[in-house]
């Protein structure tokens, strides 16, 4: 399997900050990668950097093999790389179901087609993807009116329906009933196989990202502190460190 | 247009007499920017009345001067006058618009606007004043140059006024309670500072600087009741361009606007000055929003 | 919302009766026929406004800009497909040298109007891609500039009759009563436009208008592509714009750039209170606005003489900071409560 999405001593600083400090990394076509690290490591910062919404200060990051750290958000997204957020983003004033249609494969239809009713398929699909995350009876409701749970699930549900070729979550299960949660990573996974959607996911449920991802990549204070199996990175002396030394 | 950038390139002295010229307005457009970016800055509200003020604080300046008074007791009576005028538009209006999205805020400052122009009209009637001086001039290169005094006394007492203005947000207490205010509202209304009433004192402090400098400007400047619109346009795109909380950049801004719209109205005539300043309102807009976007930012 | 605009056979029937008013109007209350016409104009007017502002999130304090633009190239096309436009407005107002007859006026507004909404588009294009890369306010205050800017450039182009503005043809006295027929142009646009928009909003892309209103930059993130999203958008509503300025200024016969064709004051934050009032984001909301606000317009100027700007002015702060959400979305609000799911008002 070739690498989809290759990072290469990407850094970024911020003002004095050295936000991160020459990454490498590597997600194979259809695995799942995890990526922990405590809070302030870096990990929605990188996640910016690869999705184009903050530029790198050298580095590279390809995609395919293409380089695509010049790339600006809405290129990056049309190639297929979709992202989620610790906080929720969804479109407020209008219904959890308009929210699905407006998500529907959109950066793969030639803008003309914009100017027609949603398909009945995708129609069928956004109830169908609504149903799975437990939002069903909500669907006429304005996205601003759910919970922030809710508000997740949404985005999630929204992050699928666009049928992307990488999905980046962050922090998918924070904030999510726990009930829910391993249904959740049961659909993610059942993506995975079936679609050969690759996820790179940011988590700090150590449980569920152990479960999920096949490889994990540790970050600390903006460095790469160990990668590998789950096994191995969970009983990795420095990363055990990073976690109870930041607490 | 391009015989009067001809005569600009054969007489040098015409290009310096705009150039000063330029100057001296420049510190009342400081004046009414500082106080945009003081109420921008605390309260997240943009006074698209601006200008409503200025104008209406020359309106007294011709009112007094109408009466018989002298021009300059107009000062005082107007940065009172709207600085009461300040706090009740505030108490009635603009309470309810902070924290809210900046919309309303433009559309109900506008309507301000409108209400105050045409109140204005009425009273004051639609032509354009000026308050004569009778102060004279003084003259440099053989009668070339010529800097009107009174515009002089204006341009000083702008800096004296913002330079008072400085200080008080500064040093004072209830500057700095204004200052607290605009960095973290949240923490400075723990510490015991009422935001609701600082948020009034800066509105109400703005409409009196706005007063002042309209006063002033009655003395070398016309005024008329239409006038606002552009004094409000002159202070948002110095405010752009300078930053918020850049003193120093709201003065070299509004100086160069000055300069810049004197040798504009020379150029392309009269009646395109205030066209220039819209005009280039929108370019300084554009212009700002491409340097930020290059840095994959936007204009917030 | 696809749904809320299905046409239900109530909807069909309300319609239905609208449109039978709208036809019969003019012929049963004749002496309010500039009014009425004026009143679908300015439902236009406010629709334009709300389909970027209300709809897309992109309020523009310069859409009179279009309006003008309207105005003045329909009023230049209607003279000079005949006449010579400089010496025209030299004559101010045509004297007896510059006669319309009934098939050059009509020529003259059937090339104009549609003349009209293609200047306009091509204006709205072009500005469109620097313009619309700014948001909120200062998208707001930049449009401010370039409606009152064009008002000041216009002023000065004698061409057009500088300062002191220029007349629309005098249309022939053999043609009958020339206002019956700038009411069912007026009609038809209205109608259009209300078509045109309940359409454009039952599609996707007016999912996609109200997903760059909600979060933009989410919307680019998701592969939407925002910049062509929004000048459509903003063509679109500036193409009708242009259509509904080229009649308004045949209805009032003179047009001025400062009080008339680019008067932001007026026309330019009356669209803005109208959909405001209505309540923007909604289809209905404009066309209620617009007809609540006429009324509130014609009552203020038959017993406020004088006074009636200034009424309208405190008019639009009361909007503004008490009822933002207009007639349609206070209902909307009360109907929720109540428990029902999210109802259209009739």
């Amino acid at each position: 399997m070739t690498a989809l999405l290759e990072l290469t001593d990407v850094t970024k600083t911020f003002g004095g900050v050295v936000a991160n400090d020459a990454i490498s990394l590597s997600v194979k076509q259809g695995t799942i990668v995890g990526l922990i690290g405590p809070n302030g490591s870096g990990k929605t910062t990188l996640f910016n950097a690869i999705t184009g919404v903050i530029p790198i200060d050298s580095g590279s990051i390809r995609f395919g093999g293409r380089e695509i750290s010049e790339l600006l958000p809405g290129d990056i997204a049309r190639i297929g790389i979709i992202r989620t957020f610790q906080q929720p983003r969804i479109y407020r004033a209008i219904s959890a179901r308009a929210n699905m249609l407006v998500s529907a494969s959109i950066r793969t239809v030639p803008f003309a087609r914009l100017f027609h009713r949603a398909e009945p398929e995708a129609e069928e699909r956004a109830v169908e993807l609504l149903d799975f995350v437990g939002l069903a009876a909500k669907q006429d409701e304005l996205a601003g009116d759910l919970s922030f749970g809710q508000q997740k699930l949404l985005e999630l549900a929204m992050a699928l329906i666009n049928e992307p070729e990488m999905l980046l979550l962050d922090e998918p299960t924070a904030g999510i009933n726990p009930v829910l949660i391993d249904s959740l990573i049961d659909r993610l996974k059942t993506a995975n196989r079936e679609r050969g959607l690759t996820l790179l996911v940011i988590e700090h449920n150590m449980p569920v990202i152990m479960g999920l991802a096949e490889q994990i990549y540790c970050l600390a204070h903006g460095r790469l502190l160990a990668h590998g199996a789950p096994d191995h990175v969970k009983s990795d002396a420095r990363v055990l460190e990073a976690y109870l030394g930041a607490a | 247009m391009i015989g009067n950038l001809q005569i600009l390139i054969d007489a040098p002295a015409l290009s310096l007499q705009l150039l000063i010229d330029g100057i001296l307005v420049g510190a009342v457009f400081a004046l009414a920017a500082y106080g945009l970016a003081l109420v921008w800055g605390v309260t997240n509200v943009i006074n698209v009345a601006q200008g409503e003020f200025v104008m209406l604080g020359g309106f007294i300046t011709v009112f007094c001067a109408d009466q018989g008074l002298p021009p300059l007791i107009a000062v005082p009576i107007a940065a009172t006058a709207l600085y009461v005028l300040g706090w009740v538009l505030f108490q009635l209006v603009i309470v309810h618009l902070v924290g809210r999205d900046m919309f309303n805020s433009v559309l109900a400052t506008f309507g301000i606007a409108i209400v105050m122009q045409q109140l204005m009209a009425h009273v004051f009637g639609g032509a354009d004043r000026i308050v004569e001086s009778g102060l004279g001039s003084w003259f440099f290169l053989d009668g070339l140059i010529g800097i009107a005094k009174v515009k002089v006394v204006v341009f000083a007492a702008c800096i004296a006024l913002g330079m008072t203005l400085a200080l008080f947000l500064a040093r004072s207490r209830a500057g700095q309670a204004i200052r607290a205010t605009a960095q973290e509202p949240r923490a400075a209304s723990v510490l015991g500072i009422e935001t609701r009433r600082v948020y009034a004192l800066t509105f109400a402090l703005n409409a009196a600087i706005c007063g002042a400098a309209g006063a002033l400007a009655a003395m070398a400047y016309t005024i008329h009741a239409y006038g606002g619109l552009a004094y409000t346009i002159r202070s948002f795109m110095i405010v752009v361009v300078a930053g918020l909380g850049n003193l120093a950049g709201v003065v070299w801004a509004a100086l160069g606007l000055g300069v810049a719209e004197n040798f504009a109205g020379f150029i392309l005539g009269a009646q395109y000055q205030i066209a220039f300043v819209f005009g280039l309102l929108v370019a300084v807009l554009v212009f700002r929003n491409w340097r930020l976007k290059r840095k994959r930012l936007t204009l917030r | 919302m696809p749904d809320a605009l299905a046409l239900t056979p109530t909807r069909l029937i309300l319609i239905a009766a609208f449109l039978l008013c709208g036809v019969v109007a003019p012929l049963a209350a004749p002496a309010y026929q500039t009014q009425l016409t004026e009143l679908l104009l300015f439902i236009v007017f406010a629709l334009a406004w709300d389909l970027v502002g209300g709809q897309m999130g992109y309020n523009s304090f310069g859409n009179v800009l279009f309006v003008g633009v309207g105005m003045y190239v329909c009023a230049i096309v209607q003279v000079g497909l005949f006449y010579n436009v400089g010496l025209y407005t030299e004559a101010r107002g045509g004297g007896t040298e510059f006669i319309f007859d009934e098939s050059q006026f009509l020529i003259g507004l059937a090339v104009g109007l549609p003349g009209a909404a293609l200047v306009s588009a091509l204006i709205a294009w072009l500005l469109g891609s620097l313009v619309l890369t700014m948001r909120g306010h200062y998208f707001a205050i930049c449009t401010l500039g370039l409606g009152i800017a064009a008002g000041q450039v216009a002023a000065g182009i004698p061409w057009i009759g500088a300062g002191s503005g220029m007349l629309t043809p005098n249309p022939p006295d053999s043609l009958g009563d020339v206002g019956l027929l700038l009411y069912y142009l007026s009609l038809g646009l209205a109608v259009t436009c209300a078509l045109t928009f309940a359409w454009l909003l039952s599609t996707r892309f007016g999912l996609a208008l109200n997903a760059i209103r909600d979060d933009e930059d989410k919307a680019e993130a998701m592969g939407l592509n925002t910049h062509a999203a929004k000048v459509t958008a903003w063509v679109i509503a500036a193409a009708f714009l242009g259509v509904a300025g080229a009649l308004y200024g045949n209805l009032v016969r003179f047009i001025d750039p400062i009080n008339t064709a680019f008067a932001g004051a007026t026309i330019g934050v009356w669209m803005i209170l109208m959909a405001l009032l209505g309540g923007r984001g909604t289809l209905l909301g404009p066309i209620v606005g617009a007809i609540v606000f006429q009324v509130t317009k014609e009552l203020f100027w038959t017993y406020m003489l004088g006074w009636q700007r200034v009424a309208l002015g405190v008019l639009i702060v009361l909007v503004a900071v008490f009822f933002p959400y207009g007639i349609v979305g206070f209902f909307r609000d009360r109907f929720k409560d109540k428990g029902r799911p999210a109802e259209e008002a009739p």
